[in-house]
């Protein structure tokens, strides 16, 4: 972990960029998007939690590469464990 | 450093002897800590997946009961762990710039938020309860049903989101309770004057189990509540 100090107008900013994509997500709910809903939802979650990890949890500024792995392990695992049930069950009715 | 074996090297009391220095402690403590993020993620990953896959065969059902949800509490509860979340950021450089007061006082404004989160929270069960939404002999979502005649609602699938829904914010719940429980011990610690610039590992871990928990809450907040909401 490096010593790396942010300003604190720094925190400030993620801060407010993580409310205003809360209010945005909330909005575009209430718009018929069809099937992109949910991805959009789903985008915009993953913006905000990479603003959290990468600033306020400063996996940006570590110096510690091994962090970085156990991470990405981390993101590998649940995708093997979200989309190999999905593949399983999306093509349970396929004959 | 000399090359003896037997060297004793001097340092402070917040150095435990097995490092090298400073830096190799608060590796050490970090990828711990992520390690555990790791586990937790498969924690709350198993849930996450058989959400995945009720929602893929019950979608009416799951957005039945995420339209029945108060958007307007969890939006609300979504900011305030945002909230949290940057006073915990600014708690950890308070810490390493050796601030004591504002580090009390940023520590004991995240708990104040964590208990705003569980009330809000708490209120949203309670609003459950006298819907009678939740899971058991008393479930009833005729209220559903009425509201929505085109849809065709099972009362046992849609018991199955209220279930997840109940199981997701309570595991998420006991997290938030464990975390402020933590931070309390933080906050006194960091009264007492244990953290200095020199050493704050605890803070630092504290914080990473925080951003955690929020980020968690980041994807039950649109996973739940934000389903088809434009009927």
């Amino acid at each position: 972990m490096s010593e790396h100090i942010m300003s604190s107008k720094f925190y400030y900013t993620i801060w407010i960029a993580l409310l205003g994509l809360t209010a945005i997500t909330a909005g575009v709910a209430f718009l018929d998007l069809g099937p992109l809903n949910v991805i959009v939802a789903l985008v915009i979650a993953t913006v905000k939690a990479l603003l959290v990890v990468l600033f306020f949890m400063h996996v940006k500024y570590t110096s510690e590469k091994l962090t970085k792995i156990v991470i990405v392990s981390a993101m590998f695992w649940l995708l093997l464990l979200l989309a190999l049930s999905m593949a399983d069950y999306a093509t349970r009715l396929w004959t | 450093m000399s090359d003896s074996p037997i060297t004793v090297e001097q340092h402070g009391p917040e150095l435990l002897h097995h490092f090298v220095d400073a830096e190799q402690q608060r590796d050490a403590a970090s990828l711990g800590m992520w390690l555990f993020l790791a586990t937790e993620i498969m924690f709350f990953g198993g849930m996450f997946c058989a959400y995945l896959i009720y929602r893929y065969w019950y979608y009416s059902e799951f957005a039945a009961g995420s339209r029945s949800l108060d958007i307007t509490l969890g939006t609300v509860n979504t900011a305030v762990l945002i909230c949290s979340s940057l006073t915990v950021a600014l708690g950890v450089r308070a810490a390493q710039m050796g601030k004591r007061k504002l580090l009390v006082i940023l520590l004991l404004l995240t708990i104040v938020f964590g208990f705003a989160f569980l009330g809000i929270k708490g209120v949203e069960w309670y609003d459950k309860y006298k819907e009678h939404h939740i899971p058991g002999p008393s479930f009833n979502v005729d209220d559903l049903v009425n509201a929505y005649p085109q849809i065709h609602i099972d009362q046992q699938h849609e018991q199955i989101y209220f279930s997840l829904y109940f199981a997701m914010t309570g595991l998420h719940a006991l997290h938030m309770i464990i975390g402020v429980g933590m931070f309390v011990f933080l906050t006194y610690y960091a009264w007492k004057g244990r953290y200095t610039p020199k050493y704050y590992t605890p803070i630092e871990m504290g914080g990473l189990y925080w951003h955690f928990v929020d980020i968690v809450w980041i994807y039950l907040f649109p996973l739940l509540y934000l389903i088809d909401r434009h009927h």
